[in-house]
């Protein structure tokens, strides 16, 4: 679904992500975890072009993202993503929050994208928030919402940016939920997280990220029962 | 002490020449009608002006790597010397050259001091405009962008909606500074408030009660100005708390 090849990625002469080949399968759950810095989120946004790669290339679904004649829009309409500190829209009310990209993309019509607004708010529980402004709701709230908001374009993919970093410890497991029920409906999912639990449990694959570059991959138990590098046993041991 | 009294005495009459006699208040009036109307039309034109700018230079600054507009960099550096010659130049300059250079046979005085202020205004407009975007957090764009929505739908519908609420102290700002500059157009021969007020002074000889006449009429309009904007900006900070 995703091919990334030689991907590099420098901010003045700081390189952040150094030389990256990856492919990610339809249906894979990919966890992208390590230490702050190792341009995790990085990686994460170059593969909608929310971050321009310096060098190397993207292909998702067959064509080339990072071709400057690729309309990047059409791309992004597939790749739904959740970012960390939400980004709801505080000028619009929920139901416009999730309406207006399906709406002005040409995707669906007001009415319908309405119904699948309600259809998705009552799968998070939040139908009573459709007229509600997110500045009235929790932040647990918020990113089951921005889940809702990205999920209404019908992505075939699902990025997400340390989407319960941001939150109070008590309202982490709502989100999560929401994310294992996303998964187990087979949706293809790269997050990047601090949550090993999540790892563990829902994630196909662990991706452990360092100075730019993926270390060591794995199946998550494997992963997490026997790593094989140094560096990886040192993040582990002072998450874990 | 006498001479005091007499100065009380001739008060009176002095006040009765500049605003009553041949009904000259209605002059004032009518000046006052022409300095709102400059004012009003010139903020729309250089907000409509500036608007366009800050656009022009936001969406130029924020191209995509290795995907450089070439249109876009032409219309970049054109507003980019619109803000710094209008800037760099002093007001009253400017409207001389529109007057004498660009429309000497223009009778109209009040419709090129509309050109003269309105392009004059846009230029501090774009950059007031430009501010507020970039204090939008850029995770909003992001946030539409990543949904797919193109660059103009998110300014559009997500960026300027928000952006509108950080500049409307620096728009208020900009109304009361156009509209003290009105006076300029005085000076082109446009009958504004001013106008009326230096043709009364020398008519009658007595230039004291009609200038500190309209003196006080600016300082009432922005005095009321200021408080209809403040009441404004207390109901759309209440929109926050919602």
């Amino acid at each position: 679904m995703i091919d990334v090849k030689n991907l590099s990625k420098s901010f003045g002469k700081h390189l952040v992500l150094d030389n990256i080949s990856e492919h990610i399968s339809p249906g894979e759950k990919v966890v992208v975890i390590g230490p702050s810095g190792s341009g995790k989120s990085t990686f994460l946004r170059c593969l909608n072009l929310l971050e321009e790669p310096s060098g190397g290339s993207i292909t998702f679904d067959g064509t080339v993202i990072t071709d400057p004649k690729t309309d990047i829009n059409k791309i992004r309409r597939q790749m739904g993503m959740v970012f960390q500190h939400f980004n709801l829209f505080p000028n619009m009310t929920i139901r416009k929050n999730i309406t207006l990209a399906p709406v002005r993309t040409g995707l669906m019509k007001q009415e319908e994208a309405d119904e699948t607004a309600l259809t998705l708010l009552k799968r998070v529980g939040l139908e009573e928030k459709e007229n509600s402004y997110p500045a009235q709701l929790s932040g647990g709230q918020k990113q089951r919402i921005a889940i809702v908001r990205a999920l209404a374009m019908r992505p075939k993919l699902m990025l997400f940016d340390e989407p319960t970093s941001a939150l109070d410890p008590e309202m982490v497991g709502e989100v999560l939920e929401v994310m294992k029920e996303l998964a187990e409906e087979g949706m293809t999912m790269v997050v990047v997280t601090h949550e090993m639990g999540f790892a563990r449990e829902v994630g196909t694959r662990v991706l452990f990220m360092d100075g730019g570059k993926i270390l060591e991959q794995n199946e998550p138990h494997a992963f997490f029962d026997a790593p094989r590098e140094e560096r990886t046993r040192e993040f582990l041991s002072k998450v874990l | 002490m006498l001479q005091g009294i007499g100065w009380l005495d001739s008060i009176g009459p002095r006040l009765q020449r500049a605003f009553v006699e041949g009904e000259r208040w209605k002059l004032y009036l009518q000046g006052l009608g022409v300095t709102l109307e400059l004012t009003v039309v010139a903020l729309i034109f250089g907000v409509l002006l500036g608007l366009v700018v800050a656009v022009v230079r936001t969406a130029h600054d924020q191209q995509r790597l290795g995907r450089k507009n070439p249109v876009l960099g032409v219309l970049n550096v054109l507003c980019q010397i619109y803000t710094t010659v209008i800037r760099g130049t002093p007001m009253l300059v400017q409207l001389y050259i529109w007057t004498f250079v660009i429309f000497p046979s223009e009778r109209n005085k009040v419709l090129v001091g509309f050109i003269g202020l309105g392009v004059n205004s846009g230029a501090y407009v774009a950059e007031i405009i430009r501010g507020g975007l970039m204090s939008v957090d850029a995770g909003q764009s992001e946030a539409g962008r990543s949904l797919g929505l193109n660059y103009f739908d998110t300014m559009r519908f997500i960026v300027i909606p928000q952006a509108f609420k950080n500049i409307l102290p620096s728009l208020g700002n900009e109304f009361i500074t156009l509209f003290k500059d009105t006076s300029l157009v005085q000076a082109i021969g446009g009958a504004e408030m001013l106008y009326y007020a230096s043709t009364i002074g020398g008519r009658t000889f007595d230039y004291m009660p009609p200038l500190i006449g309209i003196a006080a009429m600016y300082l009432v309009v922005v005095i009321l100005f200021t408080w209809l904007q403040g009441k404004l900006e207390r109901r759309l900070r209440e929109s926050d708390r919602r």
